[in-house]
């Protein structure tokens, strides 16, 4: 868990993040999202200490984070930043042993670990351990730098728009294994983005900043049907607001009991998101929808009706 | 009908036979002097040279200039390069003997116009002949070691020794042996030293880009102003302090001589280590540094492990630079009596003894350029260790 209290940084005469408080779950992805110079960036870093609070604190586990010297709390705090920052002059498997070194921990381990993560985040150990960054793609690298910041095993993942410059494909294959990851580790998240449809597909809970304010900290859908602010809907993008809210919704969340009569409408997955099922449906021209588990076994169905249902506040 | 495939001729080969050729027309291939600072007498090749011996070296050059014209592989160009200049080497090492008078050691015979010209061409053959092969770096450092081998072989077996450089060394031996250390010494002291001193000014520079332009442009300053005008600057202060703290002046410190020499080189030395240090320190990606810091690296560990690492590279080429420069500037410290090589140059001058002139020209450009070439080999291997 990350207590954040009363978070301040000022230059000079210019306040860039202004008395911030949030708590972040344990095991959960927070997304920061804020247009350019709301101060997103300033407030990540000053988590792990890179931009040192001009006043307020940070707890993680309830433990401020100034009760030890900047650089050994950075050791226990994974960090991916836009671009990745690989070491040019080292190799994949160095670049990824680059904190457990720092730990001292010894060669075998680091090595075991290494060939772990290469595994994970599917590149095969016996070409890439040795290559260098620049001989890699750029979703390689990206997956590198994820792995690298793995590496010791943090409670805490920091990222700083760490999707932002990949193609749109490779970035929706970043984003799954993004989640993937979470889930198989239980990493505590904290994501900045400025992409709103980034921020509400990642984020369990997502914090809106401007001008170094914190508009409003909660779950998308919250922040769809009851926006806190006028700024936070204009962020958001009113216009699709239901559908917005129609995909934050899986089909099996949704799915009513029932044999859907007679297999007459389409099967669509559990994991599919209502969006996809009202886009499936009003495609085929039918009424009803069954929605199946990852084995194939019905779970239920899902009406037209029940999905509009679900569309509104 | 077609025609035979027309050999090309070498373009670099015809231009050095014939410079070579005309060289051996018109120019003396050694000067004979009945002593050191007399005007000398002017012999040709043939001249000198028993007939069999001056026939059979006209012959050898004929032959490396047939291959020289028409050879394409690089290997033969090579080795025939170096055939020509272990003739032109027996061949003036025998004109030497064939004109000193047996016991007599106040003759001088000097190599001529013909003598430089060839070793000129022969040499540019045999560069190019080795940058055509492309050889790796331990494959040049090897050649430069063997040249040296066989020279020095040929040095220490007296060869040489009724030439004229050979007979100024005889009487200058001890001398020689200190001032080539004295020489060595002053150039690689005050690399280091410039090192020592540079490295943390770039560093400094790098990291406060306030005083980037202060710092570097009064260093420039430094590197305009002529070495002998920087000695004659150097030599007020260093003489007061010498004066006004004794301990200094028993270390070594005055005015003139060896200290305000490598002070000078020493200055000299800074500009192109610390620039050189500062865009290295740029060209390091960002990126790269953010995520260090932001992985727990302490501030040392990022400048040594990540950002000195990068720019190593960089940095190693301004080293290089001020070493090659180093050993050529030392020359001029003799000037004001801090000692080196140039002390030979510079007494030569003042005798007219153009012999004495050689006797420290030609180790100082030997050790320059062996230097260059150790350095580069050094570099390159750095690179490929890292790629």
């Amino acid at each position: 868990m990350i207590r954040i209290e009363e978070l301040t940084k000022q230059y000079d005469a210019t306040t860039v993040v202004e008395r911030i408080s949030f708590t972040v779950e344990r095991d959960s992805i927070t997304a920061i999202v804020g247009t350019s110079g709301s101060g997103k960036s300033t407030l990540l870093r000053m988590i792990n200490r890179l931009v040192e609070p001009t006043s307020g604190r940070v707890l993680i586990e309830g433990s401020d984070t100034r009760s030890e010297p900047a650089h050994l709390l950075r050791r226990r705090i994974g960090y991916v930043i836009q671009g990745y920052g690989l070491f040019p002059h080292r190799t994949v498997a160095e670049n990824i042993g680059t904190v457990p070194t720092l730990l001292g921990w010894d060669a075998a381990r680091i090595r075991a670990r290494v060939e772990e993560l290469l595994q994970v985040f599917e590149l095969d150990p016996g070409t890439y351990a040795q290559a260098f960054p620049h001989q890699l793609s750029g979703g390689q690298q990206q997956r590198v730098g994820v792995a690298r910041a793995l590496a010791a095993e943090p409670a805490v993942l920091l990222m700083d728009e760490p999707f932002g410059a990949l193609d749109p494909i490779i970035r929706a294959k970043a984003q799954e294994d993004l989640l993937d990851i979470q889930r198989r580790f239980g990493t505590t998240v904290v994501l900045v983005t400025h992409d709103i449809d980034e921020a509400f597909r990642l984020g369990d809970r997502v914090a809106v900043m401007s001008h170094g304010r914190l508009l409003q900290y909660d779950r998308p859908a919250v922040l769809l049907t009851h926006p806190a602010d006028p700024l936070v809907s204009r962020m958001i993008g009113m216009t699709d607001r239901a559908m917005k809210l129609l995909s934050l919704t899986t089909a099996g969340e949704a799915a009513l009991p029932g044999a859907g009569g007679g297999g007459a409408g389409p099967t669509v997955a559990a994991s599919a998101s209502l969006r996809e099922v009202l886009s499936e449906l009003l495609w085929q021209g039918a009424s009803t929808a069954v929605v199946l588990d990852a084995d194939g076994t019905p779970r239920g169905q899902l009406s037209v009706a029940t999905i509009l249902a679900r569309g509104r506040p | 009908m077609t025609a035979p495939p027309r050999r090309r001729i070498d373009p670099l080969g015809a231009l050095l036979t014939a410079a070579s050729a005309a060289a051996l027309l018109l120019l003396p291939f050694v000067v004979f002097k009945a002593n050191r600072i007399l005007p000398g007498d002017p012999h040709g090749l043939l001249e000198v040279l028993p007939a069999a011996g001056g026939a059979a070296c006209l012959a050898t050059l004929a032959l490396v200039a047939v291959v020289a014209l028409t050879a394409r592989g690089a290997r033969l160009r090579l080795a025939a390069a170096l055939l020509g200049l272990l003739a032109i080497a027996l061949a003036v090492a025998a004109a030497a003997d064939a004109l000193t008078p047996a016991g007599n050691t106040v003759v001088r015979v000097a190599p001529g116009g013909a003598f430089w010209v060839l070793l000129l061409c022969l040499g540019l053959l045999a560069t190019d002949a080795i940058t055509r092969m492309r050889p790796g770096p331990l494959l040049r450092v090897l050649l430069l070691a063997l040249f040296f081998a066989i020279t020095l072989a040929a040095l220490a077996h007296g060869t040489f020794d009724h030439l004229s450089v050979m007979r100024e060394y005889a009487v200058n031996a001890t001398r020689f042996a200190r001032e080539a250390r004295q020489h060595l010494w002053l150039a690689l002291g005050s690399l280091a030293a410039a090192v020592v001193v540079a490295l943390p000014i770039g560093i400094f520079c790098h990291r406060v880009p306030r005083v980037r332009s202060a710092i570097l442009g009064l260093l420039n300053v430094i590197e305009t102003i002529p070495a002998i005008a920087l000695f004659g600057i150097l030599m007020a202060p260093l003489g007061a302090l010498a004066l006004a703290v004794p301990w200094t002046g028993r270390l070594g410190v005055s005015g003139i001589g060896a200290a305000p020499a490598a002070v000078a080189l020493f200055l000299y030395a800074l500009l192109p280590i610390a620039a050189n240090t500062v865009v290295g320190l740029k060209r390091v990606s960002r990126g790269a540094v953010e995520a260090a810091r932001g992985m727990g690296m302490t501030s040392w560990q990022v400048l040594t492990g990540i950002e000195l690492a990068l720019a190593l590279p960089v940095i190693l080429t301004g080293i290089r630079v001020v070493l090659v420069q180093n050993i050529g500037m030392v020359t001029v410290a003799a000037l004001i009596g801090g000692g080196g090589l140039g002390t030979f140059v510079f007494q030569g001058i003042g005798q007219t003894a153009i012999d004495l002139v050689l006797l420290g020209a030609i180790p100082i450009v030997a050790l320059a350029f062996s230097a260059a070439v150790l350095r580069d080999a050094l570099i390159e291997v750095m690179d490929r260790a890292r790629a």
